[in-house]
């Protein structure tokens, strides 16, 4: 290749790589980064892990050049002579007090984000999630309906003796339809051990601990599919136990929830019948 | 003549297997610690490639995923207890007391009862996988309740780490009193060399955690077996508790595994610069701020439980600041290098890498410290990156460039300087290969100790997979140069390195079986 071969070539690499930070979707990549989400606190929290990545570029460039430089040109073999310092007050001052500042530079944006992310004042509706071995139950606590929610992947898929769908682990029997544009509070407990609720595109991960209740929230701003997966291990089937999050407009969630009122709770009520006759036959 | 007497009784001690069951001597103990170690090391390597076969493919391929838990299970229990405990201890036991001037260790007995516990604390541990109910599969973690589910293996694991915390406690004492008691006259703190200075801190780091790890899994058996409720909520008890008491033990647990790497790294440059270490006070007090922070920070790993804002907050600042010290330690390394006179032997070389790669390993630490985005990274592959970068590339690297440099004074011996710079090559290149892309499959939502995947993470994990095969099959070339040195090879000089400064320099290659019998002269 000609010189201006190279060139051209290291401009195009370089612009990929650009084009892959930009847009995971653009080039059929395999998705490498932090989702940005679909919530003001998902890419608030994006925005943080990006400005934290970039300074730790920089300074990793920064000192690995001088490393690398040393390396190249203080070598026995080039006949360099060792000098003989060996301690400098002003040089290490400088680089004890400068990384405390950007460390706190740092810290203010991440303090803010998460006092929003605490602040589980005001909600329109509240979910109360409880994790079992190895499912999720969603209970709608204003609207009186609850359900289990479970893999759908068979055991086919799994084993491979099926071909593998394109939401293989991350598809499940019953979704949690939430609306958009409203405040869903979201409390989290477990049955058994202690489980963990995460979805990326929410940037929610919460432990479900027995005995426990914590809190979150979020505000969905587009509708859609969002998938995540138990963060905790849980047991045997902890790689099992999905989360898939169905957002849909305000409207179409009035209609959905109408629908499943009662619907579900008389299931509910036959599998807590079935677990009773189970424990009294034991 | 009485002397000369006495003298004779010392060096005559038994032969063959009895030589190594009854002895006192801290070069054999030395080395039965670090051959328990080279073992360890392949039983848990072997362990993670079950992991990453499994983890080739979606979809369950090889194993059951109780089995695949226990597989990660065990491979943490032994690479953490079995493998870079020991061997730096079994660095300590060799070099302390030749680097400090004095004759042997402190307490003799003592040491020779810390090493022959672990032996059997990690059959116990091993034979569980042949149990009823299978291994623990709880994760090293060992969180309530789920490892309260673990069945007859139990009560044999907290016995097992017992008996560890037991032989770390006891190793850890020996340091102390040797450090403390048997430097030369003019040995003065201040004047010690850094792997002592380290391997001091982390001893009393030792003796302050172990007990807590005791305290914890003791609970988790009574909860198990005597009806107590310390963990169960149903019974009044907290679960959160136990995750309290173990990171206040885990999280200086961590430092313990990487404090004596600072300290071999802070040998290695200077000697193959040919420069003294750069800000050598500093170095010191950096690795105490370390020690002290480390006592403050635990919540970092369980910001996910659901604290309080202020506990988030008051741990997010903490886990900031170590970056303080680490970094002028980082600062300190590439400075004594610069204008140095440098080559590149093997140990050499893994020490570079060691800077580089523990570096990264330390920005995604800083990373992981942001509570905010923490929630992302949390229980994920990134964190399996980042915990591997600094413990492969760290502190397992500087075992390995440990191994090299003291190989030849240890044996007399040279080691294969060709093969060695092979193997180095063959570690940084696959090393990366596995753990590099485990940050990408992590940020893309892939959680950890999970045996079966989502589609879209199977490239990443095929790389890992990949990668994870040369490095641990690049290990057995360690292994053969290590034995081909200790059978033979060119003579070396008393002083080994042309750099190389310190008393343990001055003795002969390979050292006399009883280090200083006279105190030597410090300048």
């Amino acid at each position: 290749m000609k010189r201006s071969d190279w060139v051209k070539f290291i401009g195009r690499s370089l612009s990929a790589v650009m084009i892959m930070f930009g847009s995971q979707s653009v080039l059929a990549v395999q998705p490498f980064n932090m989702t940005k989400g679909v919530t003001d606190i998902s890419q608030r929290v994006f925005d943080l892990h990006m400005l934290i990545l970039y300074i730790c570029f920089g300074i990793g460039i920064l000192v690995f050049s001088v490393m690398f430089y040393s390396i190249l040109k203080h070598r026995k073999s080039k006949g360099h002579k060792p000098a003989t310092f060996h301690e400098s007050a002003s040089l290490e001052f400088i680089w004890t007090v400068v990384p405390f500042v950007i460390l706190i530079a740092i810290t203010i944006p991440a303090t803010k984000v998460l006092i929003e992310m605490e602040d589980t004042t005001k909600a329109d509706m509240t979910i109360k999630v409880t994790g079992y071995q190895w499912m999720w139950h969603y209970e709608y606590i204003d609207h009186d309906v609850n359900f289990y929610s479970a893999l759908k992947t068979s055991r086919d898929e799994i084993y491979n003796r099926e071909e593998k769908n394109p939401n293989y682990l991350l598809e499940v029997d019953n979704e949690l339809v939430l609306p958009t544009d409203r405040k869903v509070r979201f409390l989290f407990t477990a049955n058994d051990v202690i489980h963990a609720w995460w979805v990326p595109e929410l940037a929610i991960k919460k432990d479900a601990i027995p005995g426990f209740i914590n809190e979150s929230w979020t505000n969905i701003t587009k509708p859609g599919v969002f998938r995540g997966q138990c963060a905790e291990l849980c047991g045997r089937d902890h790689g099992f136990m999905p989360v898939v999050v169905r957002a849909v407009e305000p409207e179409e969630f009035d209609q959905w929830i109408a629908e499943r009122k009662g619907k579900a709770n008389k299931n509910f009520a036959a599998l807590e019948n079935a677990q009773h006759t189970l424990a009294n036959s034991n | 003549m009485s002397t000369t007497a006495a003298e004779g009784h010392h060096a005559d001690h038994p032969s063959g297997i009895m030589r190594w069951i009854t002895t006192t001597n801290h070069k054999d103990i030395g080395t039965l610690y670090l051959w328990f170690a080279f073992i360890m090391f392949f039983v848990g390597g072997f362990m993670a490639l079950i992991i990453r076969s499994e983890l080739f493919q979606p979809g369950l391929q090889f194993v059951d995923p109780q089995f695949f838990n226990s597989m990660t299970t065990m491979h943490a229990l032994i690479m953490v207890f079995g493998v870079v405990m020991p061997a730096f201890t079994g660095f300590a036991n060799w070099m302390i007391p030749m680097m400090i001037g004095g004759t042997d260790m402190a307490l003799p007995r003592l040491n020779n009862w810390s090493f022959w516990i672990l032996p059997f604390a990690f059959t116990m541990m091993g034979s569980t996988l042949f149990m009823d109910g299978g291994g623990p599969a709880g994760g090293w973690t060992l969180y309530p309740p789920l490892t309260l589910q673990t069945g007859n293996a139990l009560p044999f694991v907290v016995f097992a780490i017992h008996l560890m915390g037991m032989s770390s406690i006891m190793g850890a004492i020996n340091v102390i009193a040797t450090i403390l008691n048997m430097r030369a006259p003019g040995m003065t703190l201040m004047k010690m060399p850094l792997f002592v200075w380290t391997w001091l801190i982390t001893a009393y780091l030792l003796i302050a955690v172990m007990p807590v790890l005791a305290g914890g899994v003791t609970m988790l058996l009574t909860d198990k077996f005597f009806g107590t409720s310390f963990f169960n909520a149903a019974g009044g008890g907290d679960p959160v508790l136990f995750q309290h008491i173990f990171w206040f033990f885990g999280h200086p647990e961590v430092y313990i595994l990487i404090l004596p790497s600072f300290g071999v790294v802070s040998t290695i440059i200077p000697t193959f610069a040919r420069k003294p270490l750069f800000g050598y006070s500093s170095m010191v007090y950096a690795t105490a701020s370390i020690a002290f922070l480390s006592f403050i920070v635990w919540a970092h790993h369980m910001f996910t439980v659901g604290m309080p804002l202020a506990g988030a907050l008051f741990f997010m600042f903490a886990t900031m600041l170590v970056a303080v010290p680490t970094g002028v330690k980082v600062f300190n390394w590439v400075c004594t290098m610069w204008r140095g006179a440098m080559t590149f032997e093997t140990p050499m070389l893994f020490s570079i890498a060691f800077i580089i790669l523990f570096t990264i390993g330390g920005f995604s630490g800083l990373m992981l410290a942001l509570t905010p985005a923490d929630f992302q990274y949390h229980d994920t592959y990134f964190v399996v990156a980042h915990f591997h970068y600094v413990l492969v590339p760290g502190s397992i690297f500087a075992i390995i460039a440990a191994t090299y440099y003291w190989l030849p004074k240890w044996t007399g011996h040279m080691y294969n300087e060709t093969l060695g710079k092979a193997h180095f090559w063959l570690s940084a290149i696959f090393v990366n290969i596995t753990f590099f892309p485990m940050h990408f499959v992590g940020l893309a939502g892939m959680p950890r100790r999970i045996p079966d995947y989502a589609l879209q993470f199977s490239d990443y994990n095929q790389i890992a997979t990949i990668g994870a095969f040369g490095f641990g099959f690049a290990q057995l070339l360690f292994l053969w140069l290590v034995i081909q040195t200790i059978r033979g090879g060119a003579k070396t000089t008393d002083q080994v390195w042309e750099g190389a400064e310190g008393l343990e320099w001055t003795l002969s290659s390979p050292p006399p079986y009883h280090s200083f019998t006279t105190p030597p002269l410090i300048k």
